[in-house]
């Protein structure tokens, strides 16, 4: 086994970790804090697989600002600790065992064709790439995204601000 | 190992060095302080005053929108690193400097607009 390889699973057992603690963890905080130990090493798998902007958007975006907005919701939603679980239905539990036997075939099905010792290619998610991209190629939808990045600055801006009238 | 992931090796030392602290330093002041616990040590703690009332209360939605600003800057802050890694190479490729500056020019200046507008909607006024 290759250090790499060591490393791949090191990270995949963080990102799968922190994935099932979101689910098993009761307290809505420490969720968002497990989340975050899942995009950490998310991001780590982006930089393996040669995807540097990806890997340092997850970090700043996903990591940073969206999880403050998730844990503002959660201070928003005002969820108490010691609120009591929501019913559950036995046969969902029954229910999902099976469903995650068919995703996981299904998942087997989509990845089994593909050549095991295909490396990524290692240039395209560069930052020098992406920026090279964004300022040629993909020059109008660049400029699009600021027109949108607009859009949602109002639309916060009169969702939150409705109460007032 | 290919080339280009070697130059994570620091990062990756200080991931692990950063972990291996904060691990070592939660064990063992687990293992070897003392636990005395008192009313007062089992209090919230609020900046040395006694705590008052209850944490878990209605936060302002001003909060939120500040937050939902932030994550619209906060995307808007990181595609202007890609830009400012190839500024100089595409400047010179293209042999059109304020073509490339202009560019990104456009899409800040179109932001601005909003800060503006967030700003005279008084967003940033937390008397209000």
């Amino acid at each position: 086994m290759t250090f790499q390889q060591l490393l791949f699973i090191g990270f995949a057992a963080l990102v799968l970790g922190g994935g099932i603690a979101v689910v098993l963890l009761r307290n809505p905080l420490y969720g968002a804090f497990a989340l975050i130990t899942s995009f950490v090493g998310l991001s780590a798998l982006y930089v393996m697989m040669g995807a540097q902007f990806i890997g340092a958007a997850q970090i700043v975006v996903y990591a940073g600002a969206i999880m403050m907005l998730f844990v503002f919701v959660i201070m928003l939603l005002n969820v108490r600790a010691d609120e009591e679980r929501p019913p559950r239905h036995r046969f969902l539990v029954w229910l999902a065992a099976p469903l995650a036997l068919l995703l996981s075939a299904g998942l087997w099905l989509a990845v089994a064709g593909v050549q095991g010792d295909r490396a990524p290619s290692g240039e395209a998610g560069t930052v020098e790439r992406v920026g090279k991209n964004l300022m040629t190629r993909y020059l109008l939808p660049f400029e699009l995204t600021s027109v949108l990045i607009l859009l949602a600055v109002v639309g916060a801006l009169h969702l939150a601000k409705r109460e007032k009238e | 190992m290919s080339n280009d992931l070697q130059n994570y090796i620091p990062l990756l030392m200080s991931f692990g060095l950063a972990s291996l602290i904060a691990t070592t330093l939660l064990i063992t002041s687990r293992l070897l302080g003392p636990r005395i616990q008192t009313r007062e040590k089992l209090m919230p703690y609020e900046c040395g005053n006694d705590p008052v009332g209850n944490a878990r209360d209605r936060f302002s939605v001003k909060f939120y929108l500040v937050c939902l600003l932030f994550i619209l800057f906060d995307i808007e802050a990181i595609i202007l690193i890609p830009w400012a890694v190839v500024y100089r190479a595409l400047a010179e490729e293209l042999g059109n400097k304020l073509f490339v500056y202009a560019e990104m020019m456009i899409f800040v200046a179109t932001l601005f607009v909003g800060y503006i507008y967030v700003w005279k909607k008084g967003v940033f006024d937390w008397s209000k």
